[in-house]
C-alpha cells in the first residue's frame, strides 16, 4: 500500500499551484478532496474553507460547541464562512441571531459559563465594540474574579481591520484593543493553515479566545499541508512562526500583512538582502522570545501592521525587546510600519495610502539597513 | 390556656398587615406527631393577587406553609438580615472596602425564589447579591470573608463583594444589566442541554432601562428560552426614583410580548408561589416571562450612599413597621400556631453567634498569598510568567 502511494505522490504533480481565483478553483478543491488516494501530497485551500472545515471537524467533535451570530445560518455566512453547516447540523448548533451584538455576545457568555462551547461571530470586529463589555468584563475577567470556580470557553470570531473601500467605521483593527486585556487570549491567523489550527485551537481552548481573521484573505488559497488537513491538526496558541529564515533584519507580523512581509522579502532578496519573516499568529501571550531569538540572529528588527501606530501591536514588542536580552543585540533601534494615524479614508488613492504597502517595507528596511 | 394568652399577646403585638395575613381565623391545627405537640403541622394563608401580563391565570391566592419550611425561610432570612447588618459595620470599620451594596429589606426575594426552584436550576444577578450567595449555598463565613478579602473568602479575596459565584450561581455581576444577557445564555445552555433546567435572572429597576435587557428579552421570547427574568424593584435605581427613570415604572409589561408577573416581593410567601408560577411557564417550554418583585432596600445603594437624601426617613420607618419580611413571616407563624415566639428568639439567638463566629473568622483570616495574585487568569492552564509592575517583577500565574 505505501508503494502505491509513493508511486502516486510521483505521478501527480503537486506544489504551490495557484487556482484560478473565484468559485471554480474553490470547487474543483472540494472534488479533489474528496480523493483520499494521493493523501499524502498538500493541496491548496481558501482561508474560507480552512476555517470552514475547522467549525465542521469541531461541530462535529464536540456537542457542546455551537455556532451563533448574524447570518451564520440560513445565509450560509456573511462571508459564507460557514457554508453548509446548517443544513448538516441544524437550528441547535448553527444560530441566527437578530442584529443586537450585547445581547447575542453576552448570550453567548453566559452559554459558555453554563457548558457549552460556544463560537460567537461578529460580521466584522467594528461591531464588536457593540459588544465590548461582554468580552472584557463578563468573559475575559470572570475565571479570575471566581478564583478558577467559572471558564468561559468561548471563542469570538469574525473579520478585523482594513477591508476593501468599506471606510472608515468599517475598518478598524482591535488587535491592540483585545490585546491589551489579561484572561483573553488573542489569534491572528495569516494563512489557511493559521486560520485552520488556530480556529480549532481556539475552540478548544477552555479560556475566551478572541480570532481575528481577515475579510481581504477569506478567498485567497493557500498550500494545506497533509499533517493541516488531519482532523486533529491544532497550532498551539502563543507561538509565532518563522515564515521564512534571513540574516540581516527581522520582520514581525501578523493577519495580512506577513503576506506584504513575504513579498517585501523576495523583492529584496533580489538586492542581497535577507529578511527573517515572523508570523505572530498569537497577539496575547505573545511568543516575544521567538523574535528575541531572531534579532539575536540579524540585529534588526521591524514590526509591520494594520491597525495604528499609537499603542498597538507593534509599541508593545518595541518595549518589550528593550526589556529583554535582544535589546543588546540590536545595532539599530526598533522601527514599526502601521496604518496611518487617521480614521480610513473611502478614495483608494487615499485608502492605499492609509495602510502598510509592500513599499513601505522595503523602504523601513532599507532605512534601518542603511542601505 | 398557654395557647390563648399567646393568641391575646400575638394580637396585640401584631400589625396591621401580619393582622391580613392571619385573618384566616381557623387555620388547621393538626395534632403533630413530632417536635413540640403544640405546634400545628402546616397553616394555610391568603396572599396577594398578582398583577397579570398577558396571563389568563396567575399564581395562586392561597398557599400552604410547612412549620418545617417556616422555621426555614424564617431562619434564612434572619441569617441574611444579620449578616448584612454584621458587613454595614465591618465596613464602617473600614475593614470591609470598595464597593458594599446591601440587601437588607429584600430578603424574601432571595429566598421565595430559592424555595421555588431547585439547587439544579441557575440564578445570575447583580451586584447586590449577599443574599443570592447565601440561598445557593455560600455559608456566612466564606461570604464575610470574601468581603474582607481573606483567603477563606468564597473567590479566595480575589472578587470581593460584586464577584460572589457558587455551583449553578454565577454571580455577583458589577456592570448594570449585563447579567441579563448572560442570563438568557444560561437558560440557552439549559434548553439545550434538555434537563428541565431552568434560570433566573435577576436585575434591578435601574437596569431595566438598559438595551441589552431588551435585546435578551427579544432573543428568550424567539427561540423559548427558559428563563425567568426577575426585576426587583426597590424603587430607587441609586438616588434616582422610578418615576425619574422610566417612562413606564410597570416593570413587569416591559418585556412586552412577554408575559409578565408583579409580585409582593416582601412576602416570602408571595414570591414563593411566583415563582412555582414563573418556573413551570419556562419548563413546560412557553419561554421566558417576567416577574416584576415590588421591594425595598433598608439600606442606601451601596455602603457611600447614606440613602436619606433621595428618600426620607419616614418613608424607610414606614417600611420597617409595616411590611417588614421577616416581620411578617413571623407574625404568621406565631398567630397560625406554627411557631412560638421563644422558639423563634432561640433562632435569633443562634444567627446572631453563627454571624458572630464568621465575622471574627472574617477579620482574622489571612490575605490571600502573593504569589496567588496571578493565578486563575486562565482556566485548566499550564503555567505562565506575568509581568508585574515593571519588568524585574515577575509572578507565576497557577491555575
Amino acid at each position: 500500500m505505501a508503494v502505491a502511494v509513493a508511486v502516486l505522490r510521483h505521478l501527480a504533480p503537486l506544489g504551490p499551484r495557484i487556482p484560478p481565483h473565484g468559485c471554480a478553483g474553490g470547487r474543483l478543491l472540494q472534488h479533489r478532496r474528496g480523493l483520499r488516494l494521493s493523501a499524502a501530497a498538500a493541496i491548496q485551500v481558501t482561508v474560507r474553507d480552512a476555517l470552514n472545515q475547522a467549525l465542521d471537524e469541531e461541530l462535529e467533535r464536540d456537542e457542546r460547541v455551537f455556532l451563533l451570530g448574524e447570518e451564520v445560518a440560513q445565509y450560509d455566512g456573511a462571508y459564507k464562512i460557514s457554508r453548509g453547516l446548517w443544513k448538516k447540523y441544524g437550528d441547535k448548533r448553527v444560530i441566527d441571531t437578530p442584529i443586537s451584538e450585547m445581547g447575542f455576545a453576552g448570550i453567548a457568555v453566559g452559554a459558555a459559563m453554563a457548558g457549552l462551547r460556544p463560537v460567537c461571530e461578529f460580521m466584522t470586529f467594528n461591531f464588536s465594540m457593540q459588544a465590548i463589555d461582554q468580552v472584557i468584563n463578563s468573559a475575559a475577567k470572570t475565571c479570575y474574579m471566581s478564583a478558577g470556580l467559572i471558564g468561559v470557553p468561548i471563542v469570538f470570531r469574525g473579520p478585523n481591520g482594513a477591508s476593501a473601500g468599506v471606510a472608515a467605521q468599517h475598518s478598524q483593527c482591535f488587535a491592540a484593543w483585545y490585546g491589551h486585556c489579561p484572561g483573553l487570549k488573542v489569534v491572528s491567523p495569516w494563512s489557511a493553515e493559521d486560520a485552520k489550527g488556530l480556529l480549532k485551537a481556539a475552540i478548544r481552548d477552555d479560556n475566551p479566545v478572541v480570532m481575528l481573521e481577515n475579510e481581504l484573505l477569506y478567498g485567497v488559497p493557500f498550500e494545506m499541508s497533509e499533517q493541516a488537513q488531519s482532523k486533529d491538526f491544532v497550532i498551539p496558541i502563543g507561538k509565532a512562526k518563522i515564515e521564512k529564515q534571513g540574516t540581516h533584519i527581522t520582520l514581525v507580523s501578523h493577519s495580512r500583512l506577513v503576506g506584504h512581509c513575504l513579498e517585501a522579502a523576495s523583492v529584496l532578496a533580489k538586492e542581497g538582502v535577507e529578511c527573517e519573516v515572523i508570523n505572530m499568529r498569537t497577539i496575547r501571550p505573545m511568543d516575544i522570545e521567538a523574535v528575541e531569538a531572531s534579532i539575536m540572529k540579524t540585529n534588526h528588527l521591524i514590526t509591520v501592521e494594520g491597525g495604528w501606530p499609537q499603542f498597538g501591536v507593534g509599541a508593545e514588542i518595541c518595549a518589550r525587546i528593550m526589556e529583554g536580552p535582544a535589546f543588546n543585540y540590536l545595532d539599530a533601534p526598533a522601527v514599526r510600519v502601521t496604518g496611518t494615524d487617521v480614521p480610513m479614508p473611502y478614495a483608494k488613492n487615499l485608502e492605499d495610502n492609509s495602510v502598510p504597502q509592500v513599499k513601505d517595507i522595503i523602504f523601513a528596511v532599507k532605512k534601518v539597513l542603511n542601505v | 390556656m398557654r395557647k390563648m394568652l399567646l393568641a391575646v399577646l400575638s394580637r396585640v403585638l401584631q400589625s396591621p398587615a401580619a393582622a391580613a395575613a392571619a385573618a384566616k381565623p381557623a387555620s388547621r391545627v393538626m395534632v403533630a406527631s413530632r417536635n413540640y405537640a403544640d405546634f400545628a403541622n402546616e397553616a394555610t394563608f391568603e396572599i396577594k393577587k398578582c398583577d397579570l401580563h398577558r396571563l389568563e391565570e396567575g399564581p395562586s391566592t392561597t398557599t400552604v406553609m410547612t412549620r418545617e419550611e417556616g422555621l426555614k425561610y424564617y431562619k434564612t432570612m434572619q441569617s441574611i438580615r444579620r449578616m448584612e447588618l454584621k458587613a454595614d459595620q465591618l465596613y464602617k470599620q473600614k475593614i470591609i472596602r470598595g464597593f458594599c451594596h446591601l440587601y437588607d429589606g429584600q430578603e424574601a426575594c432571595c429566598v421565595g425564589i430559592e424555595a421555588a426552584i431547585k439547587p439544579t436550576d441557575h440564578v445570575i444577578t447583580a451586584y447586590r447579591a449577599h443574599g443570592f450567595t447565601y440561598t445557593r449555598g455560600v455559608p456566612i463565613r466564606e461570604i464575610l470573608t470574601e468581603l474582607t478579602g481573606r483567603k477563606g473568602g468564597c473567590a479566595k479575596g480575589k472578587g470581593g463583594s460584586m464577584h460572589m459565584y457558587a455551583k449553578n450561581f454565577y454571580g455577583g455581576n458589577g456592570i448594570v444589566g449585563a447579567q441579563v444577557p448572560l442570563g438568557a445564555g444560561i437558560a440557552l445552555a439549559c434548553k439545550y442541554f434538555g434537563k428541565n433546567e431552568i434560570c433566573v435572572a435577576l436585575y434591578g429597576d435601574g437596569a431595566a432601562n438598559q438595551g441589552q435587557v431588551f435585546e435578551a428579552y427579544n432573543m428568550a421570547a424567539l427561540w423559548k428560552l427558559p428563563c425567568i427574568f426577575v426585576c426587583e424593584n426597590n424603587r430607587y435605581g441609586m438616588g434616582t426614583s422610578v418615576e425619574r427613570a422610566a417612562a413606564s415604572t410597570d416593570y413587569y409589561r416591559r418585556g412586552d410580548f412577554i408575559p409578565g408577573l408583579r409580585v409582593d416581593g416582601m412576602d416570602v410567601l408571595c414570591v414563593r408561589e411566583a415563582t412555582k408560577f414563573a418556573a413551570e411557564h419556562c419548563r413546560s417550554g412557553k419561554g421566558p416571562i417576567v416577574m416584576e418583585l415590588q421591594t425595598y432596600r433598608y439600606h442606601g445603594h451601596s455602603m457611600s450612599d447614606p440613602g436619606i437624601s433621595y428618600r426620607t426617613r419616614e418613608e424607610i420607618q414606614e417600611v420597617r413597621s409595616k411590611s417588614d419580611p421577616i416581620t411578617l413571616l413571623k407574625d404568621r407563624m406565631v398567630n397560625n400556631n406554627l411557631a412560638s415566639i421563644e422558639e423563634l428568639k432561640d433562632i435569633d439567638v443562634a444567627v446572631r453567634n453563627e454571624t458572630e463566629e464568621a465575622a471574627q473568622f472574617a477579620t482574622t483570616d489571612p490575605e490571600p498569598p502573593l504569589e496567588e495574585l496571578c493565578h486563575h487568569i486562565y482556566f485548566n492552564e499550564p503555567p505562565f510568567e506575568v509581568r508585574g509592575p515593571n519588568q524585574w517583577i515577575k509572578y507565576k500565574s497557577g491555575s
